[in-house]
């Protein structure tokens, strides 16, 4: 595979700078919905804020890579003498836990920088935290080219992970037949 | 498909055990929009007059403002709404937080309690799923404590909850619900929900809230977010600092104090310390502050920081807000405020108001100093002030000897006292007890707000006009310039015309005309909010807020789909106006119980205060009484209203 310049978007998030509102959870499930901004519902977004007010944990986590397995081990990590669970900052969409996943049907979500056609500015969360716990900034990397799937292969996936190749595959034909 | 609002409530019968869910009428939201008009509509509809606030016929409800889970930034306030046990009158009182979002997600805009369980209990809505689970290993645990438990036993670390402590189980009338850092504090809901043997909700909701015209609708949400970077930090001049920027009193950003300190009245709203504030308090008190300050917090969807994570080592985390630092630290005569801090933490466990709690004790004090309580009345108690208070404290949230007196409020524990001790409650209205605020001049727009609100509280009326006049023509003059807030070009003149000194100064001065017009868009403000669920501190309570008279009917429209317009939206306003008047016409309310606190202000006008009554109640359409008419109820749609008052015989034939 060859080499390619890329753009890559970073959000910085800054732990100390969040209050808790969700507002990047409102934000990002309006934009996500079809038609766009149509409806709202932060089970839906694809950013999610671990929030315990009484332990003064603030931490707002992203969707990643769709995961069949989970891990193994269950870490722990003690910043600044607060216990995190592994499990929270990470971005799987993954069997052990119910965030990341659409609520109706379980289907994986994750976070696309709000690529969107006119392009945006910035990701609506950052665009709409406006205590600036989460920033935008770009940079150039060189990497190597790779196929990417798209949203439809990504849930594709995860169901025949679940139900096998076949018995999607009949699904499917089921469903054109009624068609 | 309904927009904004789910078109579902919940009804909780707690003697029988029975959920239902029931379908919402569509017109009542076009009637009423939702949170307070919807629910005042409900109390009126359902709950006789006779009703007493204990009996299992009261029903309390917990309603979510119309535009309550959208985006539109800060709609996130629940209004809490049944007959107060302490004013007798509609208690209603509202939090923001998260729990009203997260309700509409469960696919509900109200929770209606009926009946009384004969058990303690808590109610779990999950979606769909809402069951009504015992409470029993609950009871006495606090409010922050059962919370955190409830999230445990369930295994939902997002489920929001709303709990009472030990006040609200014993039925104290202050009373509060208690939920993360809000709480719904004011006229004792927190007894009734005691009374009914609920001791918390916990909701978790994963679906979806519809918006009519998303497009055009996320446009204004946006505006009021850079609006809101734009004028959070710019502070109005010579306004105080936690009133001159947005949100609610920014007490937790804040560190000085002198205005509060020397300004407000310390004890039993009694005594000013005139020099108090100094260097070293001054260095003290910031410190305080600074070093059992977490995290300043938001409620949900909004970017002001009113509240803040309070941690003080060796006692239990809690959340704080507003003004209550200083109510116990100053009602118990405190020159340090790691006292307020500590104290309200256990207050706010036990679940109890903090404006009228440490009233109510500094008053217990002030009678046993002047001899009418007894020393066998507080056997056992500590004589330092701290000791005093906490003392107290723990008494009247378990009811106990004095505590159980002194847990009623100033008003009704003066009429059990006697011996003279109702002099001593001279800080209410409508059995209420205010702000510990003692001032000179009358004000006249202060007056009229006092005198008539609804709920007796002066926060929940005043706001969107400077509470004194600017000094210099150049502020009044840039205050006027950008001021797109205010209803008119008038509302600038009086603002321009308002000074400090001579003719043109209180109390003759905003004229009686405009007092009334300046009160009735005050009140009109919050009126709106509570139907639609915004946050007063984006609202109506600050100086030039982001949501106002001339772009919330568009907020509803493109929401909801509703058409709504400046005179619609009035008129809803005018109709929720008068259906909560009514409803506390109905139990009793005259002109009689319409008066501020004797000794609020030091010069008082007596005929021009009977003028500005007169004027008020003939602009809100009133009789001289305070009673609706019935061409105005009429004209609101209200006719059913008006007919009921003919047949009590409230409204009278020479009335017309």
């Amino acid at each position: 595979m060859s080499k390619v310049k890329k753009k890559v978007k970073v959000i910085k998030i800054d732990l100390s700078k969040c209050n808790g509102c969700r507002a990047c959870e409102v934000i990002c499930s309006a934009f996500h919905a079809n038609p766009k901004y149509s409806s709202n519902n932060p089970a839906r977004s694809r950013i999610r804020l671990i929030r315990e007010p009484l332990r003064d944990i603030y931490l707002p986590v992203y969707a990643g890579e769709y995961t069949p397995a989970e891990c193994m081990g269950r870490d722990k990590y003690v910043i600044d003498g607060k216990e995190y669970s592994e499990c929270d900052f990470c971005r799987a969409s993954c069997p052990s836990r119910d965030v990341f996943k659409e609520p109706d049907s379980g289907l994986p979500l994750k976070c696309d920088m709000c690529e969107d056609d006119p392009p945006q500015e910035k990701p609506l969360c950052v665009q709409w935290c406006i205590n600036d716990a989460l920033t935008y900034e770009e940079r150039e990397e060189e990497v190597e080219e790779e196929v990417k799937l798209d949203d439809m292969e990504v849930g594709l996936e995860s169901m025949v992970d679940k139900y096998g190749l076949q018995k999607v595959m009949d699904t499917v034909a089921r469903m054109a037949k009624k068609e | 498909m309904r927009y904004s609002e789910t078109g579902y409530n919940l009804e909780i019968d707690l003697s029988r055990g029975n959920i239902e869910r029931v379908e919402t009428d569509p017109r009542l939201t076009e009637h009423h929009l939702g949170g307070l008009g919807t629910n005042a509509k409900i109390l009126w509809d359902r709950v006789p007059p006779e009703t007493e606030p204990f009996s299992p016929d009261n029903l309390l409800i917990f309603g979510t403002g119309l535009l309550v889970g959208t985006p539109a930034p800060g709609c996130n306030r629940t209004i809490v709404t049944t007959y107060s046990p302490q004013t007798l009158f509609m208690g209603y009182s509202m939090m923001g937080g998260f729990l009203a979002p997260e309700l509409k997600h469960a696919g509900y805009d109200k929770v209606i309690f009926r009946g009384k369980s004969p058990n303690l209990v808590y109610l779990w809505i999950n979606n769909d799923k809402v069951e009504i689970h015992d409470a029993s290993h609950l009871r006495g645990k606090g409010a922050v404590e059962t919370a955190q438990l409830i999230r445990q036993e369930l295994k939902e670390p997002n489920a929001q909850v709303a709990a009472i402590g030990l006040a609200g189980e014993n039925r104290v009338y202050m009373a509060s619900i208690e939920q993360g850092r809000s709480s719904a504090s004011r006229l004792g809901l927190g007894a009734v929900m005691g009374d009914k043997r609920i001791k918390a909700i916990a909701v978790r909701g994963t679906k979806d809230i519809n918006i009519a015209r998303p497009a055009e609708f996320m446009q204004l949400c946006n505006e009021v977010l850079q609006y809101i970077k734009v004028r959070a930090p710019n502070l109005v001049p010579e306004v105080m600092p936690i009133l001159a920027g947005l949100g609610s009193p920014q007490e937790m950003l804040h560190t000085d104090e002198k205005w509060h300190t020397e300004n407000f009245m310390w004890g039993n709203a009694r005594i000013r310390r005139k020099d108090f504030w100094n260097k070293e308090i001054e260095e003290k008190w910031k410190n305080a502050l600074e070093t059992v300050r977490t995290r300043l917090i938001s409620c949900y969807n909004c970017p002001m920081k009113c509240g803040a994570i309070i941690s003080i080592p060796g006692i239990s985390t809690y959340m704080m807000k507003c003004f209550s630092k200083l109510t116990y630290t100053m009602a118990a005569f405190v020159d340090d405020l790691d006292f307020g801090f500590k104290i309200a933490q256990r207050a706010t466990e036990y679940g109890v108001d903090g404006f009228s709690t440490p009233q109510a004790m500094a008053f217990g004090f002030e009678l046993k100093e002047a001899g009418i309580l007894t020393d066998a009345d507080f056997a056992g108690c500590p004589t330092d002030n701290e000791g005093k208070f906490y003392w107290l404290l723990d008494r009247i949230v378990r009811r106990e000897g004095i505590g159980d007196v002194l847990a009623n409020g100033t008003y009704w524990a003066a009429k059990q006292i006697g011996k003279g001790a109702e002099a001593y409650a001279h800080n209410n209205i409508k059995k209420h007890e205010q702000l510990p605020l003692k001032l000179g001049m009358l004000n006249p727009i202060y007056f009229l707000m006092y005198c008539t609100g609804e709920k007796g509280n002066i926060t929940q009326i005043e706001g969107n006009f400077p509470q004194a006049p600017f000094s210099t023509m150049e502020l009044k003059e840039a205050f006027v310039k950008d001021w797109v807030q205010a209803p008119n070009d008038k509302f600038k003149k009086y603002v321009l015309d308002w000074e400090m000194r001579g003719e043109r100064s209180m109390p003759f001065y905003p004229p009686v005309d405009a007092c009334c017009e300046i009160v009735d868009w005050q009140e009109k403000m919050h009126y709106i909010d509570d139907a639609l669920g915004v946050c007063a501190g984006l609202s109506s309570f600050p100086l030039k807020p982001p949501y106002h008279i001339h772009n919330l009917p568009t907020f509803i429209s493109l929401a909801t789909g509703i058409d709504m317009d400046e005179a619609g939206l009035t008129k809803v306003y005018n109709r929720n106006r008068n259906l909560v008047r009514s409803i506390n016409v109905r139990r009793g309310l005259r002109r009689a119980d319409e008066k501020p606190p004797e000794d609020h202000w030091k010069k008082r006008f007596p005929e021009l205060e009977e003028k500005l009554l007169d004027a008020y109640y003939k602009f809100k359409g009133w009789d001289q009484q305070g009673i609706p008419t019935k061409e105005t109820l009429q004209e609101l749609d209200l006719a059913y209203v008006a007919g009921d008052l003919e047949q009590r015989g409230i409204i009278k034939n020479e009335q017309g």
